[in-house]
């Protein structure tokens, strides 16, 4: 889990050019993050590349913030 | 000078009349192309004349899952697409009142769904790699429209409205999202049409000649090139002044 956390928190903070301290667990890409709504599809397709994985759009569409992609990668992963 | 060296781009209907003078314009300007259709053996020819720089891979854009092969293929030919044009399409025509379910299926799938299948599948390497240039071959008639054409006016205008929603979605990764209308051009889509029906066209030319192929190949390779980065979600209309907008 806290591996996860930390590549989903250095991608995010390399993609979306926030501090780390910024990027929690519940931190919605969008609303606190400053994401737009092709930085959200930018951020699915790093973390394809990064685990290995592949995420479809259904699931894609319902990762929303930080939290939601650690449980998402670590759900698969397993 | 139009200068796309070192840029690569793929190609659909390259075997036909447009996408032959497609094919060899970006060629000429420096690019690596990757060039679709059925026809294997038209493929080869053109091919042959134009060496090391294409390449063919033969796909029927009617099955999705060939779409997203081609695509990985051109990718991994090419080591990523710069430049997608989507040029395949075909006409069944007939009276609206007459058009079978068929009909008009078959010409929104390859004209419209073919392009936003391709489109998608190629879009987010552009994405990542933060450039891209997609150009989209409509029509004259998606924009005028044309009696017993109902299906494929519907395709060509759908192409234009789809482009300028996606332009604006990723302008600001550098990717632009342009149309080109050609008006009527000398290819086999036009081939079977009476001499008649040409002769009336005619009449509503302005520069009193049909177009060739060559008329719309420039302005692929004009928006394909670092020049045109700030024309996004726009059509250009080449048609002898048939249609004015
Ligand atoms: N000619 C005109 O007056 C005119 C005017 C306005 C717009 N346009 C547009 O220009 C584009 C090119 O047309 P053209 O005049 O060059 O016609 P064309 O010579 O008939 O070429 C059509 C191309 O589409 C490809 N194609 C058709 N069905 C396909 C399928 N199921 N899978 C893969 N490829 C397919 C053909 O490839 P294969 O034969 O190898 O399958 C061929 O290369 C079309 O989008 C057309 O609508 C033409």
């Amino acid at each position: 889990m806290s591996d996860t956390l930390e590549k989903v928190q250095a991608i995010v903070v390399e993609h979306l050019g926030v501090e780390a301290e910024k990027v929690s667990a519940s931190a919605s890409f969008i609303e606190d993050l400053g994401a737009d709504s092709l930085d959200t599809v930018e951020l699915v397709m790093a973390f394809e590349e990064e685990f290995g994985i592949e995420i479809p759009d259904d699931a894609a569409e319902s990762i929303l913030s930080v939290g939601d992609a650690i449980s998402f990668i670590d759900s698969v992963k397993k | 000078m139009i200068n796309l060296r070192e840029k690569k781009a793929l190609l659909t209907g390259a075997s036909g009349g447009i996408g032959k003078a497609v094919a060899r314009e970006l060629i000429a300007a420096g690019a690596n192309v990757c060039l679709t259709g059925r026809n294997e053996e038209e493929l080869l020819k053109l091919q042959n004349e134009l060496g090391d720089n294409a390449d063919i891979i033969i796909a029927d854009l009617s099955d999705h899952a060939n779409i997203i092969s081609l695509v990985k293929e051109a990718e991994e030919k090419l080591g990523g697409i710069d430049i997608l044009v989507n040029n395949a399409g075909i006409t069944k025509d007939n009276i609206f009142l007459r058009m079978s379910d068929e009909e008009w299926n078959d010409v929104i799938d390859i004209n419209l769904n073919s392009t936003f299948k391709m489109t998608k599948a190629v879009i987010r390497g552009m994405v990542k790699r933060r450039y891209g240039r997609i150009i989209n071959i409509t029509s004259v008639i998606g924009v005028a429209g044309m009696a017993g054409q109902s299906n494929y006016s519907a395709s060509k205008a759908a192409i234009i409205g789809m482009s300028k929603s996606l332009a604006q979605e990723v302008g600001s990764r550098s990717i632009t999202v342009n149309c080109i209308a050609p008006g009527f051009i000398e290819t086999n889509m036009t081939a079977g049409l009476s001499e008649a029906r040409k002769e009336e066209i005619l009449k509503s030319i302005v520069v009193k000649r049909l177009g060739l192929p060559e008329d719309v190949s420039g302005a692929v390779s004009y928006l394909a090139s670092d020049s045109a980065s700030y024309i996004t979600g726009q059509t250009i209309h080449i048609n002898g002044g048939m249609l004015m907008i």
